[in-house]
C-alpha cells in the first residue's frame, strides 16, 4: 500500500523531513505521533503534493505507483485523501457541488463514467444520515460558518463519498469535543477495511482510544525515532515525548 | 470627446484619449488611427439572441440600424445590438421611458457576430415616479472589436433602478452608466461582472449623482482578469449639497489570475452633504492557494478548481439579479466563459 523510503523534504530552504521510512500495508492503521515541529504536517503535505514542499531525496509510492511524480489531483484520483487539520471554507460553492465535482473529476481521471445526479444525491443522503449531518447543510457554501467539529465531520463525509484507498488524517482530533470526537472516530472506523490503509497523525493519544492503530510511530526532528504497537502511544502519554525522543537521539 | 461624435463627424480628434482623466485607462485615440467605413444595412436573418424566448417584446439594432422595434416599456423587453459586419463602424442610440408606477425588465445584449467592428451605443433612460427598471446587460464582443456603451439614467422620486452588466471585454470596451439620483426614496443597485482573458479590455465606469434627501445606492462589481487582460473599474458616487440621509455603498473586488493581467480601479466618493452614510471597499488579489490546494487534493484539476472558485466569486453579483430567467442566463454565461459548464 503506502511505502515511504528515506524521504527528505524542505520548505523554502529549511530541511524538515530528514529520511522518513514507513510502510503501511493495506488493511492497517498506523499512527504518527510527535512533538510540535517534528514534521507531521509536512509529511502529509509532501505526500499529497502541496506547492512549496520540495522533496530532495527518497521515494513515496501508493500500490507501487510513484506519488511524487503526480499532481495533487492525480494523487487524489489514485485514492489518496488528506483530511485537513483546518478544513477550508469555500463561499459560493455548496458542499454537494464541491463533492460531486471532485468525485466526477476523480472518476474521469480513472477512466470511469461520471456519477449521475440522482445516484449521487441518494448516496449523499445515506452517508449524511450515517454521520448525523443535516442534509440542508450540504446545500450551503462548503464549511462556511461551520464549527470546528462540523468541519471535521464534513471531512469524514467527503471521505465516505469519495471512498479513497488511503487516508491521511492530520490532527483530526484538534478542536473536537468528546461527542464530536466520537462521531468522527466512528465515521473513520466505518471506513476501515482490508483494502484500505490509514495514517493517523496526532499529537495526543486520546484519538487513538477511538481509532485503534495497528502500529504507532514517533516522528521527531524529521525522522521516525521509535515504532511499536498501540502500547507505545500509552507510554508516550505517560512519559512525555522528551524521554522517548531523547532516548532515541 | 466621444466615440459617437467621432463616428458622426469622422473627426478622430474627437476621440477620448489618455489625456482625458476619465478615459486614461481606455485610450481610444491612441488605438483608432482610422475609422472603419460605416456598416451596411443588413439584409437577412438575425440569429437568436442570448435572451431568446424570454421577452414579451423585442427591439433589435443590427449594424447600428433599428430593424425591429417595440415601444413597450413594461413587462419584459429585449433590447439587442447586433454587429454583423466585419471591420465596419456602427452607432446607435435609443431612448426608453418607464412610466410612473410601471415595471420593466430590460434584457439588453450586445452581440458581436463580426470581427473588428467599432460600435457606439447611447441609451437615454428615464424611470418615472414609483416605477422600476431592472436592466441586465450581457456584452459579448468579438476579441478585436471596439465598443462603447453609454447609458444616461434619470430617476424620478421613489423610482427603482437595478442594473447588472456582464462582460467578457473586447479589444477595447467601455460600459458607462450615469445615474441622476433624486434621493426621495429612489433606490439604485448598480452591479457588474467582468471576466477577461487573452488581451481583452473592459472598462466599467459609473457615476451616480445623489441630488436629494433619502437616496439609496448599492453597488457591487466583481471581476477576474487572466493572461494579458486588463480590467478597469471607475465608480464615482457624488452626494450633492443637501442630499442628506444618502445611503451609498460601493464595492469592487477582483481576482488577478496571471502576472501579466492588470486591473485599474478608481472608486470615488465625493460628498458635499453632511448627514450621510457612505462607504466603499476595493480589493484585488489572487485566488487563495490554500483553498486551491484543498480542491486539488480532493481530485479537482487546477484549472477546473480555479474556474469553480471564480464562478463562486462572481456568483455574488449573479445572485443579486432579481429576474429569475435572466439570472439563469447570466449564471450559464459566466460558467461558459470560465469553461466550467455543469
Amino acid at each position: 500500500m503506502l511505502k515511504i523510503q528515506n524521504l527528505h523534504a524542505r520548505v523554502e530552504d529549511k530541511p524538515i523531513l530528514k529520511g522518513v521510512t514507513l510502510d503501511v500495508p493495506a488493511g492497517e492503521v498506523h499512527a504518527i505521533m510527535g512533538p510540535n515541529g517534528a514534521g507531521k504536517s509536512t509529511l502529509s503535505y509532501v505526500l499529497t503534493g502541496r506547492d512549496g514542499y520540495e522533496v530532495t531525496e527518497g521515494a513515496a509510492t501508493l500500490n507501487g505507483e510513484d506519488l511524487l511524480a503526480l499532481e495533487p489531483n492525480e494523487r487524489a484520483a489514485k485514492g489518496l485523501f488528506l483530511s485537513f487539520q483546518y478544513p477550508l471554507e469555500i463561499p459560493g460553492v455548496p458542499a454537494l457541488t464541491f463533492i460531486r465535482t471532485a468525485l466526477n473529476a476523480q472518476r474521469r481521471a480513472r477512466g470511469e463514467d461520471e456519477i449521475a445526479a440522482p445516484a449521487f444525491l441518494k448516496l449523499a443522503k445515506e452517508k449524511a444520515a450515517a454521520l448525523k449531518i443535516d442534509f440542508e447543510m450540504l446545500k450551503r457554501g462548503l464549511n462556511v460558518g461551520f464549527s470546528g467539529g462540523e468541519k471535521k465531520r464534513m471531512e469524514i463525509f467527503q471521505m465516505s463519498m469519495l471512498s479513497p484507498r488511503f487516508l491521511i488524517l492530520d490532527e483530526t482530533d484538534s478542536g473536537l469535543d468528546i461527542d464530536a470526537l466520537k462521531i468522527v472516530s466512528e465515521g473513520v472506523n466505518a471506513l476501515r477495511s482490508p483494502e484500505r490503509g490509514m495514517l493517523v497523525i496526532t499529537h495526543y493519544q486520546r484519538l487513538l482510544d477511538h481509532i485503534k492503530p495497528d502500529k504507532v510511530h514517533v516522528l521527531a526532528a524529521g525522522r521516525i525515532v521509535a515504532s511499536g504497537g498501540p502500547e507505545l502511544a500509552l507510554q508516550l502519554e505517560a512519559e512525555g515525548y522528551d524521554r522517548i525522543v531523547g532516548a532515541a537521539a | 470627446m466621444t466615440l459617437s461624435t467621432a463616428l458622426k463627424t469622422g473627426d478622430l480628434s474627437a476621440l477620448p484619449s489618455r489625456r482625458d482623466e476619465d478615459w486614461r485607462w481606455t485610450d481610444l485615440r491612441g488605438l483608432l488611427k482610422v475609422l472603419p467605413p460605416v456598416a451596411p444595412a443588413h439584409d437577412g436573418d438575425v440569429p437568436a439572441g442570448p435572451f431568446a424566448g424570454q421577452a414579451d417584446a423585442e427591439t433589435v439594432f443590427v449594424n447600428g440600424r433599428r430593424v425591429a422595434g417595440s415601444d413597450a416599456a413594461s413587462g419584459v423587453v429585449a433590447l439587442r445590438f447586433v454587429a454583423l459586419a466585419d471591420k465596419a463602424s456602427q452607432g446607435a442610440s435609443h431612448a426608453l421611458v418607464v412610466k410612473p408606477g410601471e415595471s420593466l425588465v430590460l434584457l439588453e445584449s450586445h452581440e458581436g457576430r463580426a470581427a473588428g467592428y467599432v460600435s457606439d451605443v447611447a441609451l437615454d433612460i428615464a424611470v418615472g415616479e414609483g416605477a422600476s427598471l431592472e436592466r441586465i446587460v450581457l456584452v459579448d464582443d468579438e476579441a478585436e472589436a471596439v465598443n462603447v456603451v453609454t447609458a444616461e439614467v434619470a430617476l424620478a422620486p421613489g423610482a427603482k433602478f437595478a442594473q447588472a452588466v456582464l462582460t467578457s471585454g473586447a479589444r477595447r470596451q467601455r460600459i458607462e452608466t450615469r445615474v441622476r439620483h433624486p434621493g426621495a426614496h429612489a433606490e439604485v443597485r448598480l452591479d457588474g461582472a467582468y471576466l477577461l482573458a487573452a488581451q481583452r479590455h473592459a472598462d466599467l465606469t459609473s457615476v451616480v449623482t445623489h441630488g436629494g434627501l433619502d437616496g439609496v445606492t448599492s453597488q457591487l462589481t466583481k471581476g477576474m482578469v487572466t493572461d494579458q487582460a486588463r480590467g478597469v473599474f471607475q465608480g464615482r458616487i457624488v452626494v450633492e449639497k443637501g442630499a442628506d440621509q444618502t445611503d451609498a455603498r460601493m464595492g469592487h473586488h477582483a481576482l488577478i489570475l496571471s502576472d501579466k493581467a492588470e486591473i485599474d480601479a478608481k472608486p470615488e466618493l465625493l460628498i458635499f452633504a453632511d448627514d450621510v452614510s457612505c462607504a466603499h471597499g476595493n480589493t484585488i488579489g489572487a485566488l487563495d492557494d490554500e483553498v486551491l490546494f484543498y480542491a486539488e487534493q480532493r481530485g479537482i484539476p487546477e484549472a477546473e478548481a480555479k474556474a469553480m472558485l471564480t464562478v463562486a466569486f462572481v456568483g455574488e453579483v449573479i445572485e443579486r439579479i432579481e429576474h429569475e430567467a435572466a439570472r439563469e442566463v447570466a449564471a450559464a454565461w459566466v460558467a461558459r466563459k470560465l469553461g466550467s459548464e455543469a
